[in-house]
């Protein structure tokens, strides 16, 4: 094991910080789905290096979990962006305000 | 060979990753996702997490990815908006926010003292390892998972079916409101078709 744990945390650091500025700056519904499921696997990145830093196959077993709950939500995330398109309603989260007050 | 196979995987990592977030096209976005899925399960295999990195590609490049390219295919164009005009500080405020929680992550990893690394057998990250642990001790995590991705597909489904209105047909508008209904509906199709006819032929004559 000649790679430290410290460099994987860095990566996982820095793909999670791409895909929040992804998910804060894109407007597109789709897009923004995706830059969340980088910051998901990202954490999953961190969370396997930390199991492999106490030797446990804790974290493994929560990285699985982390990949069960992303997927429930692009079930959800896609599901409105299908209803949305079925409504002819504009794909675009600027637009999409009815809710603020 | 370790670190070579590290910094290749890291490098693809980082740059499909800048790809999804700085692509219009949410077709190329999706596929550059896709490489990004697989170099984590690369550097994930680098940990010795066989498993995790197996399921990385099956449930993730497997199954996630395919649904996305069917939705982002069923949306079309429409769904490709760019990052757009936006207001300058916004933009300023949430690159400031992500660097400020990366710069964050990063000082709390140099200061964390993380010890050595242990050092684990061949059964590290096998299926029978995490599979033992998913059914002893996180039985319950591992049930309500099930439970939640049970319900997200019934949530897909009833977001999925929603919306326009289904159009009945002739026979059931017959049982429902009678002969004279069924004659409007036609009647009604029939000059809508007229009009979508009209200007057509008016649009290619100009």
């Amino acid at each position: 094991m000649s790679v430290g744990i410290p460099m994987f945390l860095g990566v996982s650091a820095i793909l999670f910080t791409i895909g929040l500025i992804g998910v804060l700056l894109r407007r597109s519904p789709l897009t923004v789905l995706l830059s969340l499921e980088i910051m998901l696997n990202s954490v999953n990145l961190t969370l396997v290096a930390f199991s492999r830093q106490v030797g446990g196959s804790d974290g493994q077993v929560f990285a699985l979990v982390v990949m069960g709950i992303a997927a429930a939500e692009v079930v959800v995330g896609l599901g409105l962006v299908v209803a949305m398109t079925r409504r002819s309603m504009v794909l675009d989260t600027d637009e999409l305000r009815t809710l603020r007050g | 060979m370790d670190i070579v196979v590290f910094f290749v995987a890291s490098v693809c990592a980082i740059a499909s990753a800048t790809a999804v977030v700085a692509q219009k096209n949410p077709f190329v976005s999706a596929l550059a996702l896709l490489g990004n899925l697989a170099s984590l399960a690369a550097l994930m295999l680098l940990l010795e997490a066989q498993f995790v990195a197996a399921a990385q590609i099956i449930v993730y490049a497997g199954a996630v990815m395919v649904m996305f390219l069917f939705v982002i295919a069923y949306v079309g164009p429409r769904g490709e908006i760019g990052p757009g005009v936006r207001k300058p500080w916004l933009v300023a405020l949430s690159v400031f926010a992500a660097l400020l929680i990366a710069v964050e992550i990063v000082v709390v990893v140099m200061g964390a003292s993380l010890g050595t690394v242990a050092t684990v057998d061949a059964n590290y990250g096998s299926p029978a390892a995490i599979g033992e642990a998913l059914v002893t001790d996180y039985l319950l995590a591992f049930e309500v998972v099930s439970v939640i991705l049970f319900m997200a597909a019934v949530a897909g489904v009833v977001f999925g079916a929603g919306g326009r209105p289904v159009r009945l047909s002739d026979d059931q508008v017959l049982a429902k409101e009678g002969e004279s209904a069924v004659e409007r509906r036609r009647e009604a199709s029939r000059a809508a078709l007229e009009a979508a006819r009209d200007s057509t032929t008016g649009e290619s004559a100009r």
